[in-house]
């Protein structure tokens, strides 16, 4: 397959994004790339709309459903939602929508500060395999991936992203009730 | 060396003592604690890690703030808590430590935390469990208790966090303190450079300086530009015999009062791991001044204990 760059896919993010920004809408970026994905775009809407937008960063490694299996992941990051939820509208950025698994489990963490008016995912790649009824509403393209196959998406020192594919070497033991 | 502590791969099965523990599973526990502070900050002070496992708190030994705090860690991580006070029920009756234990693993416990007045109780019963139950040591005699090392190191960190360039006193009655033992093998282990113990000679152990500890026996000189000054609790009810002319003449000797805390660093914290003797090892000042972090020790220590059991209670599928 031949690999998009990623700054277009942002680009196309970028536009469905921007129309959706209300007065009290805040973005929560999903480590890591999401993190990356989130501080980017806000960065753009903020100077083009010219106002402050609210953002926060979650991890939820306290909230996923492998836990039993795989324990605590160990490079977690603290969560950081410096503002009141009740009421906001969330947008949820993630690099790439996978199994849902990993937006369900944000989901759940985002409840426990408080109840959002309203919650949206944009997510930069939909690789398909979805498990739950849990979709991006935002994406900047959709590329299916087989099981055995992940997305790498890297950030350089300059900020610029670049993607790629890795391939797991046992298929069985990647993939499907991975999160991602 | 088979270390009890750590499982076939390497992973931490029981919390027993910081002793011989490897730096990454301590970095490990710290870094994880990091992500538990701001759960008490929430509109909803819980999360989901243990939903549906039953923790149990045995204290043969009585510690209301110990029990309390590993209570309060254990329910905002979802688990329902057991207390049982051993010294006040079966244990009177006759009954043997392990038959407690197993009475406790047959209703489907999952942990336990166990503080004990002889060292290495908390050992004994990991030995004994099944691999799918954790045992975490809350006190064992005059031995260790590592979560209270961990919360101090965990202080330590969050308020002066270059650890290579430290200089920290531990003062008071280190002989009966499993606290000290446990701290200074932490600091060891982080790559604190200079520890120092201020003690009369009573109160420390015959081979301390095996522990790689700088000693002193006169506080002006020990404090002289510290970082950090850990007070230690005179611990009189593990005293036998004439230790100590008298608790007014150990406040002369080696209480911390403010003429002397301004021997150490100007920035210097003051930690301890309570409950308080005012005006026998603090005086009531410094408890309460501004370089005090006494309290906030208290707030990271439930974090720390989330840490602890949250490592201990997930998979290990690697």
């Amino acid at each position: 397959m031949t690999l998009p760059d990623p700054e277009q896919l942002l680009e196309h993010l970028y536009q469905q994004l921007k129309p959706r920004i209300q007065e009290n809408t805040a973005l929560v970026g999903i480590y890591t790339g999401g993190v990356w994905l989130m501080e980017r775009l806000l960065k753009r809407l903020q100077t083009e709309l010219g106002h402050d937008i609210l953002f926060g960063k979650l991890d939820a490694a306290m909230y996923r459903d492998d836990y039993a299996q795989r324990g605590l992941k160990t490079s977690a990051h603290p969560a950081y939602i410096p503002f009141d939820i009740n009421g906001k509208h969330i947008i949820l950025i993630d690099d790439i929508f996978y199994t849902g698994r990993t937006t369900r489990a944000v989901m759940n963490e985002l409840f426990d500060y408080g109840r959002p008016a309203s919650v949206q995912l944009a997510a930069l790649i939909n690789r398909g395999g979805a498990q739950l009824p849990i979709r991006p509403d935002m994406v900047g393209a959709d590329l299916p991936l087989q099981a055995h196959q992940s997305f790498d998406l890297a950030m350089n020192t300059l900020g610029r992203l670049s993607l790629s594919i890795s391939e797991s070497a046992s298929p069985a033991k990647s993939g499907a009730d991975d999160h991602a | 060396m088979h270390n009890p502590q750590l499982n076939a791969q390497g992973q931490l099965q029981h919390l027993l003592s910081i002793e011989g523990l490897p730096k990454r599973i301590l970095t490990d526990i710290l870094d994880t604690a990091e992500n538990f502070v701001g759960v008490a900050e929430r509109e909803v002070k819980k999360v989901p890690l243990l939903r549906g496992k039953t923790v149990c708190n045995i204290f043969f030994e009585n510690s209301t703030r110990t029990r309390t705090t590993f209570e309060i860690a254990a329910k905002r991580l979802s688990a329902d808590v057991l207390n049982l006070n051993v010294s006040t029920s079966s244990q009177s009756k006759g009954e043997t430590i392990l038959d407690t234990v197993n009475n406790l693993i047959a209703m489907h416990a999952d942990m336990f935390v166990v503080r004990h007045q002889q060292s290495g109780a908390a050992h004994f019963i990991a030995q004994h469990v099944p691999p799918h139950i954790s045992v975490i040591n809350a006190g064992d005699g005059r031995h260790a208790h590592p979560t209270q090392g961990l919360l101090d190191v965990f202080t330590i960190r969050k308020y002066k966090p270059e650890m290579h360039n430290l200089r920290v006193a531990i003062v008071g009655d280190v002989l009966h303190s499993r606290v000290a033992r446990s701290e200074i093998h932490a600091l060891t282990t982080l790559g604190v450079p200079e520890i120092r113990v201020i003690a009369p000679r009573t109160l420390l152990p015959t081979d301390v300086e095996k522990l790689g500890v700088q000693v002193f026996h006169n506080m002006e000189q020990g404090l002289k530009d510290v970082d950090v000054v850990m007070m230690l609790r005179l611990q009189n009810e593990r005293m036998s015999g004439a230790l100590l002319p008298s608790s007014q003449e150990f406040f002369q000797t080696f209480g911390l009062t403010p003429e002397r805390l301004a021997l150490a660093r100007p920035d210097a914290i003051v930690m301890h791991p309570g409950p308080m003797n005012r005006g026998v090892e603090i005086d009531s000042a410094v408890a309460d001044g501004k370089q005090s972090v006494i309290l906030p020790q208290v707030t990271y220590g439930i974090a720390v204990r989330m840490a602890v059991m949250a490592i201990l209670g997930g998979g290990n599928a690697a």
